[in-house]
């Protein structure tokens, strides 16, 4: 089933690719929407069918290379399905969003939806199916190896798709950056596998055997490889120098999927990997998580706050949503002061704050798509009074930016307010001063609403004539459905709640024993 | 004492040919000598089959005294050797065809596979030295087999850095012949504890000077970037590929079955070298514009990660393991990547290589994978070589080396991108006026079978790295002596 579920993408995108010229590009968007479909379906079949605290399900266990200490193991347990069906809700929200049609700024010769409709097409099917493969990864080099190919599939994304010169530049500074800590992480996989024994990649063997406990200095360098490695992808101050241009020139359903799913594979590397089968260094240089964290989470709101760009202050806002999951899970590993349910609520809030970041920033990634399209261009100062023009965009994106501030009834509120809560007991300090992030991030996009929405309208030379158009059908599919589900998420959370907690509590059991 | 030269199959279907071959082609005319290339191949083919009927079942042993080991190593060199050189024929069909002396390429090309055959089994110093010669002498003929400028100076630079290193090589077999009294391994072995170390030592460095000329290794790499810009495209395929097997897999028989308990430090020498090849040729491949060119100095750079194994040698099994897969692995991906070359003689700098993806898809999806693979981006197989290389080296207490090569790794990352950004860009303008200045240089292909062997080395890359769970096994097996 999950094996299904992973590959089907891929499967997808072969068949696209060798289609023979005779299939119109046009029909290709039409094809990945209705695999992107049939992969939510899919992942709603084994959400349906999950018990929650039956630990790791629909596990997949086969020889790979046995030589070499590696198999292919893949499962679900309340950590990653979470994230393998945000996965599938961001590309579903990404094919719908490239149906619309060719404007300004993407004008087209093929009459509708992005140029080169079939390699882009095929490109985000790879993601896909690289993004669900990491997520039920069970095993450290299928782990690494789709990790690795996200950076290669997003690098396509960036340079290809991407803003201009600039992109490129920024796509090679996006796959030089994050490369090396795929390097990184891998030299601490090679670690943990040469302390096992047996030598094993696998990540449940090596959760139970706990290989490294007790071995000070091996431990401590295996934790930095890996944790520099995950620091970078996730990222956090001072390894985020990346994220912005990345952000800023990639295509706008590039963005999304580069800040809703491929940054969670770095805090997920966190709560699979570096926790679970590190325990005891992970418990002795906590802190260290906790100070990058709350570094993280205060630093990337201030920046955000002197951007001139949108997209470059959601961007950052990025860095500082990170900051709270990574001061949660550093929260998590520290023993004294706390007790089980504060950790465990910590960890269940990351986890959330994952799911609801890549929900929202999905949706405002999406909608800064919309500045492009009309006007090739996002500065801020360049915008005002979009309300007027375009009521639909502006209500979304209003809306947009409240659930991102973490407005009680959203799922952002859940989800810092977990954080909080269950890292206060333990970590006042650190926050507190996180705290303020939230604050600096509701001044920052109330600003940035303020003045792009509202006032006299006025709008950059470079509009094409007939105005700034409302948000089309595609555009308002693509996004308003990924708002909807952090509203529905911020109301009624038990059922994603649910799932997390049971895995939340396993975790900080494998963490504190 | 067992002389059975039917275990030396893979080794005398190519000498054969050769001999065929070169008979046959002083009587061919210039339109039929094709013959010699189908007669080379069948020759490969037919040492692939024997090499495989050796090693399932299981006839592994030592022959003509012991100066010949016939083990998984060998097997596992064997395969390689022959699947490449197999590749370099598909590669020069179409290069040489009806050309003059086109039958001698080929002999040329089989004599020097022969070599290398030899120094992959040696398993006496005077065997890898007289498999040395065989290697190097036609390469020098190869290497300048256009006649031009640039092939004279390729040959002329291969040939006085081979005569230098391979004199300094046979100085130093003549050093450990004196402090071991033998040039047979396992007598060295029992022997070299009780010598000199400084003697040894001396001998021990002149011997891998002339390997390290065969893998183009630091400091004796210089001829390899020349000679690869200036021979024609398959012949320079075939330079920065299969000697490399040789001199790779006869230093690592050498080290481990000789020199195990000699109280010669050469693990930290190894470390020393890898670190500076690889850094080196890395560096060095930055900036550079010919394709050539740069999968020279790529060469080289591999042949650091590919020397880490060396230098844990003593690990015995993950060392070993390590060295064959990415050999195998090394040489398949690499071969792809010049396959390319190959087929567009006229695309020689990087920028020639703007718009592929559009003309050219199937040839572009070959350098994606072949270039992502040399990087080491799994799934592909010099990915899997490198985690069996690093995770040899971290084992055996390199943990420097390890982290060096992880650093190397996202550098040359950075210049295989140099090429493939203009691959996947949009093909340039055409030229304002038709017939004036230079031609286009992705118009002219050369035909199916260049293209046939990039496109079936892209698929081995890739197999090799998916389906490595039975292929590993063969490359595990004790080294005899």
């Amino acid at each position: 089933m999950l094996t299904v579920l992973v590959f089907l993408p891929l499967l997808v995108a072969g068949v696209l690719l060798l289609a023979p010229r005779a299939v119109p590009d046009r029909a290709c968007v039409p094809v990945w929407l209705a695999a992107a479909l049939a992969e939510l379906v899919l992942v709603v079949i084994i959400w349906a069918g999950f018990d929650p605290g039956g630990g790791i399900q629909y596990a997949q266990r086969a020889r790979w290379i046995p030589g070499a200490g590696v198999g292919y193991h893949v499962g679900v347990d309340g950590l990653s399905l979470p994230l393998a069906a945000l996965t599938c809700v961001l590309f579903l929200a990404a094919a719908v969003h490239s149906l619309r049609r060719g404007t300004a700024a993407t004008a087209t010769a093929t009459g509708g939806g992005p140029p080169r409709a079939r390699a882009w097409a095929a490109l985000f099917l790879f993601l896909q199916t690289v993004s669900l493969g990491l997520f039920t990864a069970l095993d450290l080099i299928l782990f690494f190896v789709f990790f690795d190919l996200s950076i290669v599939g997003m690098y396509f994304v960036i340079a290809g798709w991407g803003h201009g010169e600039r992109a490129r530049a920024a796509a090679l500074k996006f796959f030089l950056y994050t490369f090396t800590g795929s390097l990184a992480l891998l030299l601490g996989f090679i670690g943990l596998y040469l302390a096992a024994e047996p030598h094993t990649f696998d990540l449940t063997d090596l959760a139970r055997e706990d290989p490294l406990a007790g071995r000070g200095a091996h431990a401590a360098l295996v934790l930095l490889a890996i944790g520099l490695g995950l620091a970078i992808k996730t990222p956090t101050v001072p390894f985020h120098t990346w994220l912005p241009p990345a952000h800023t020139d990639a295509p706008a359903a590039g963005s999304a999927i580069l800040a809703g799913i491929l940054l969670k594979m770095g805090t997920y590397g966190f709560v699979r990997i570096a926790m679970p089968l590190l325990p005891g260094v992970w418990r002795q240089y906590a802190l260290v998580f906790v100070v990058l964290g709350a570094l993280s989470a205060v630093y990337g709101a201030l920046v955000a706050l002197g951007q001139t760009d949108v997209k470059r202050m959601i961007a950052y806002t990025s860095v500082n949503h990170m900051g709270y999951v990574l001061l949660a899970l550093g929260a998590a590993g520290i023993l004294t002061g706390t007790d089980d349910r504060a950790r465990a609520l910590a960890v269940t809030g990351a986890t959330v704050q994952m799911v609801s970041h890549g929900l929202i920033t999905g949706a405002l990634f999406l909608l800064s798509g919309v500045l492009w399209d009309r006007a090739g261009g996002y500065r801020i100062a360049d915008f005002s009074g979009l309300a007027g023009p375009a009521p639909r965009f502006a209500a979304v994106t209003a809306v947009g930016a409240l659930a991102a501030i973490g407005l009680p009834g959203f799922s952002g509120f859940i989800a810092e307010f977990q954080i909080f809560t269950g890292s206060l007991g333990s970590q006042p300090v650190a926050t507190a001063v996180a705290l303020t992030g939230i604050l600096i991030t509701a001044a920052l996009f109330l600003r940035a609403l303020h003045r792009m929405l509202l006032g006299p309208t006025r709008l950059p030379g470079s509009v094409r004539t007939g105005g700034f158009t409302d948000l089309t059908p595609a555009e308002t599919a693509a996004t308003v459905p990924l708002l909807g589900l952090s509203l529905v998420i911020g109301i009624v959370p038990r059922f994603l709640l649910d799932v997390i907690e049971p895995a939340a509590r396993a975790l900080t059991g494998l963490v504190a024993r | 004492m067992n002389e059975n030269p039917a275990a030396l199959l893979p080794e005398l279907f190519p000498a054969g040919a050769a001999v065929a071959g070169l008979l046959a082609g002083a009587w061919l005319p210039r339109r039929r000598q094709w013959a010699v290339a189908v007669l080379a191949a069948a020759a490969c083919a037919a040492g692939l089959a024997a090499t495989a009927v050796t090693m399932a079942t299981g006839r592994e042993q030592t022959v003509f005294a012991g100066t010949f080991a016939v083990d998984a190593a060998t097997g596992a060199g064997r395969l390689t050797v022959l699947g490449g050189l197999l590749l370099v024929l598909a590669m020069s069909a179409e290069t040489f065809r009806g050309r003059a002396r086109e039958a001698e390429y080929y002999v040329l090309l089989l004599l020097t596979a022969t070599g290398t055959l030899v120094m992959t089994g040696a398993n006496d110093l005077l065997t890898l030295f007289s498999g040395y010669l065989l290697a190097s002498v036609p390469g020098y003929a190869l290497a300048g087999f256009a006649r031009d400028r640039a092939g004279g100076e390729a040959a002329l630079k291969y040939y006085l850095m081979g005569a230098l290193l391979g004199t300094v090589m046979l100085a130093g077999a003549v050093l450990l012949y004196g402090a071991g009294g033998t040039t047979w391994y396992p007598g060295l072995r029992e022997a070299l504890p009780g010598a000199p170390p400084g003697l040894v030592a001396a001998g021990l460095v002149g011997v891998l000077a002339g390997l390290m000329f065969k893998s183009a290794g630091v400091p004796a790499h210089f001829w390899l970037p020349d000679a690869a810009e200036g021979a024609r495209p398959p012949v320079a395929a075939y330079l920065t590929t299969l000697p490399k097997i040789g001199g790779l897999i006869g230093g690592f028989r050498l080290l481990h079955q000789a020199l195990g308990g000699s109280g010669v430090d050469w693990p930290l020498l190894l470390a020393v070298l890898a670190a500076a090849t690889m850094t080196l040729g890395n560096l060095a491949a930055f900036f550079q514009d010919s394709a050539a060119r740069l999968l020279a100095w790529s060469a080289i750079g591999q042949a650091g990660y590919l020397l880490m194994a060396l230098a844990v040698a003593d690990l015995g099994e993950p060392a070993r393991r390590a060295l064959l897969f990415y050999l195998a692995a090394y040489t398949v991906t690499n071969l792809g990547a010049f396959a390319v070359v190959c087929e567009l003689p006229r695309a020689r700098t990087l920028a020639d290589y703007r718009g592929l993806a559009r003309r050219r898809p199937g040839l572009a999806a070959v350098l994606l994978v072949c270039l992502l693979g040399l990087v080491g981006t799994p799934p592909t197989a010099v990915f899997l070589g490198k985690l069996e290389v690093f995770t040899a080296a971290l084992d055996g207490g390199f943990g420097w080396l390890a982290v060096l090569a992880a650093a190397n790794t996202v550098a040359s990352l950075f210049y295989y991108l140099r090429w493939l950004a203009p691959v996947f860009r949009s093909p340039p303008p055409p030229p304002p006026a038709p017939g004036g200045g230079r031609p286009e240089p992705l118009a002219t292909a050369l035909g199916r079978w260049a293209a046939a062997a990039a496109y079936l080395a892209a698929a081995l890359s890739l197999l090799l790295g998916i389906a490595a769970g039975p292929v590993l096994p063969l490359t595990t097996g004790p080294l005899l002596g």
